[in-house]
């Protein structure tokens, strides 16, 4: 247990750091820091962990970083490392936490998530994809869309009704598939923005061995609870420094720029300036709650206060650059890994922040969740339970 | 990395200070207290200082205080937030900052025993980046600055200052000094202010040649004093969290159980959604007003930031709670039989106090470097 401390953890760093180079070959190296137990430090022993407090992560991850080592570029899997992976550990049983958290790690293969459908976003739970048992495996018909990574991803969580006749938050399972199995077709899905992150998804008779289901059959809601409520706090929760993020590309702008400078936009761009950081430090208080357990609904907070913010600073920059405001820099179809959001014109940041308060739960869905599961209010009259 | 949580010594304090108020301070006595003669409940303060000690909570040990720190005053001021208590615990905490500042061990001594009360005698509404409008008299306030004579005594008058308790001394900045001056004294006159919040008393301060003791003088009296705004205004963001929190769950309870159109208003998305938003700010400002608390505490060059964002944010936010709570309350929330009026005139007096959220964002402004414009520049 003295392991368990920030400087026992920094000592197990430097050990393993004197037995592997940060130098050589990378993934092999991934590999070797998650058997040692360093990738999640709060993960039990085996599952990359070493069963410590969740808070001493970011001693680890610094010591690594400052030793020049290379990272898992959580950017690349960030639906495999956001929600699949604290899914797959609450929820999947010791052989597949073993054929799947490693690779997915590493980033030796990349994760997607099979949920929404064309006529189930926020209300996920009426999904029609289905799913029939034949024999050891299960055969699954559906369609899926706003998939990111579809189409770089080796793996996809898959929640699917498997019970037609139950209520219908009570006949959907959870599955793990393979995206490259017969039957899986993948399609670029153009958005706002121009570009494609996202994809339609097209299961036809695909087979999927009953040993990829995660938890009983029927069982699939709950577990899917777990993976939206780590996507809210994914989303909106990465720790940053202040004027990290949206908030940063508006102020630098603001003191380079005293030819735009007006006093309206002056006292908007200080409201923002201090909504950034309470939101900032909200989250980081958040965090400090939750370091250790799951998430709960309050996450959804920082997932709600992180949409509007990114909308009202983009929406705010593109009218303090005025003339400028009024130009795009492409409207080529791309099909980034994830949305450069630093790196583009006011008006992509604009637009692409349209999608913050719908992606990963409507803004208006996380607060009937805040509602009625933090504050306890009734539930409004429901046709379909 | 600073801890934006409630440590189990912060918790234990929360819980007697908690315990001692739900007894001694139901709203109906501070209803009762404002609605009557009586400025303070005397009272429940002497229980307060007698039972939890919180006038020593900032004071170190070595001048019998408890030597806790200001994360602690903090939680007691979320506590007396909850219940918009009349007692006057925050003009005592920003005194005695001001105390810390000068060393001024003899009266910090008196303080942390409750020998007796000390105010710094300032306007409530001042700034700790007081610049000469924010002291300015306006059309209904006169504000002659205090003068310095010889012996010295001091003359002149001082408008809207709080907590001020006709037995206790006064902290007066005159001239370049800071001065130690009895309430009491015949050259000394109280005024009491018919205030928008009648728990938090003002009052108006005329010295006419009243004897004075200085305790400090020059850049050191200069620093006391902004070191003591600072605080105000840093710890007075957990009083508005404090506030907000009551309004929040007193108004979900209540939309809860009332029923309109058959079935409980709390039901309704509309009403839902604000609340939502309410819950979510709240939780920002606690997290705000915690950084704010923490860092003047270690007294760093962030204490200044902190305490102004703090007020940016939690102002506005506890004042929009109290809104919330007397609209959700329908005609309930609009009578002077419910307490939500108490709770919504204690938010917006205090989203002036120590400056307004404009002030201190445009005193961010100077501290992060976010110039306004020099001209219309543009168009």
């Amino acid at each position: 247990m003295s392991d368990h401390t920030a400087d026992g953890l920094r000592g197990l760093v430097a050990a393993f750091l004197r037995t592997h180079d940060p130098a050589g070959d990378r993934t092999g190296f991934l590999r070797a820091r998650f058997d040692a137990g360093l990738a999640w430090v709060h993960h039990p022993p085996g599952r990359g962990g070493l069963g410590a407090p969740a808070h001493l992560q970011p001693v680890v991850d610094e010591a690594f970083a400052a030793a020049g080592a290379p990272d898992n570029r959580p950017r690349r899997n960030s639906i495999g490392l956001g929600m699949a992976a604290p899914t797959l550990l609450r929820h999947a049983t010791e052989a597949q936490c073993r054929r799947w958290l490693r690779p997915l790690w590493t980033g030796e293969e990349v994760w997607c998530q099979l949920f929404s459908e064309p006529e189930a976003g926020s209300d996920l739970a009426s999904l029609r994809t289905r799913a029939v048992p034949e024999g050891e495996d299960w055969v699954v018909d559906g369609q899926k869309v706003w998939t990111s990574l579809a189409h770089q991803a080796r793996w996809a969580i898959l929640l699917a009704r498997t019970d037609p006749a139950a209520p219908k938050h009570h006949g959907l399972t959870y599955f793990v598939c393979d995206m490259t199995a017969p039957g899986v077709q993948v399609r670029p899905l153009r958005q706002i923005t121009g570009e494609a992150e996202f994809n339609e998804v097209f299961l036809t008779g695909v087979r999927i061995p009953d040993a990829h289901r995660i938890g009983a059959v029927g069982q699939g809601w709950p577990i899917a609870r777990t993976t939206l409520m780590n996507e809210r706090v994914a989303i909106g929760g990465r720790p940053l420094p202040r004027e990290g993020g949206m908030v940063g590309v508006l102020t630098r702008l603001w003191r380079q720029r005293p030819d735009l400078r007006t006093a309206g936009l002056h006292a908007e761009v200080l409201h923002a300036w201090v909504r950034a950081e309470a939101a900032r430090l909200g989250a980081l208080r958040l965090r400090q709650l939750i370091t250790a357990g799951e998430p709960g609904p309050e996450g959804s907070a920082v997932k709600l206060s992180f949409a509007e913010l990114s909308q009202q600073i983009s929406g705010l920059e593109v009218e303090l650059r005025g003339a400028e405001g009024l130009r795009h820099d492409d409207w080529t179809m791309h099909r980034p890994v994830e949305p450069d959001l630093l790196g583009r014109t006011a008006t992509y940041r604009y637009l692409r922040a349209r999608g913050n308060s719908i992606e990963g739960g409507t803004s208006e869905i996380l607060r009937t969740i805040i509602a009625e599961r933090v504050l306890g209010l009734p539930t409004e009259p429901r046709r379909d339970r | 990395m600073t801890d934006l949580l409630y440590d189990a010594d912060e918790e234990a304090l929360r819980d007697s200070v908690r315990a001692l108020l739900t007894a001694y301070a139901p709203w109906q006595r501070t209803l009762a207290a404002v609605d009557g003669e009586d400025r303070y409940d005397l009272e429940l303060w002497r229980r307060l200082v007698d039972q939890t000690g919180i006038t020593g909570l900032a004071v170190p040990t070595e001048y019998e205080g408890a030597g806790a720190g200001f994360r602690e005053v903090a939680v007691v001021l979320e506590e007396l937030g909850r219940t918009v208590a009349p007692v006057p615990f925050l003009g005592t905490v920003v005194a005695t900052r001001a105390l810390l500042a000068c060393g001024e061990h003899t009266l910090l001594r008196q303080v942390a025993t409750a020998e007796c009360e000390v105010t710094l005698a300032v306007g409530f509404a001042t700034a700790p980046d007081r610049t000469p409008a924010a002291t300015a008299p306006t059309s209904t306030t006169r504000c002659d600055p205090v003068r310095v004579g010889s012996g010295p005594t001091l003359s002149g008058r001082v408008s809207g200052v709080v907590d001020a308790v006709p037995e206790g001394l006064l902290l007066v900045p005159a001239g370049e000094g800071l001065y130690v001056v009895e309430a009491a004294d015949p050259a000394v006159r109280l005024t009491p202010v018919v205030s928008l919040d009648a728990t938090r008393p003002l009052v108006d301060i005329e010295f006419t040649g009243a004897p004075a003791r200085p305790v400090a003088t020059g850049v050191a009296a200069a620093e006391a004093v902004t070191a003591a705004l600072t605080a105000g205004a840093a710890l007075l963001a957990s009083e508005q969290v404090g506030l907000a929190q009551w309004c929040l769950d007193t108004t979900v309870a209540y939309v809860r159980q009332r029923h309109q159109f058959g079935r409980p208003v709390g039901s309704f998305q509309a009403v839902k959604h604000r609340l939502a938003d309410l819950w979510v700010e709240l939780t920002e400002a606690r997290a705000v007003a915690r950084y704010a608390a923490d860092r003047l505490g270690a007294d760093d060059a962030e204490a200044s930031l902190a305490a102004a964002l703090a007020q940016a944010y939690c102002g506005p936010m506890a004042v929009r709670a109290a809104e919330v709570c007397v609209q959700l309350h329908g005609g309930l929330g609009f009578t002077w039989e419910h307490p939500a009026h108490l709770y919504l005139k204690r938010a917006k007096s205090s989203a002036i106090a120590f400056g307004t959220a404009d002030r201190h964002r445009a005193a961010l402004a100077r501290m992060v470097d976010l110039p306004a414009p020099t001209v219309e520049q543009r168009h």
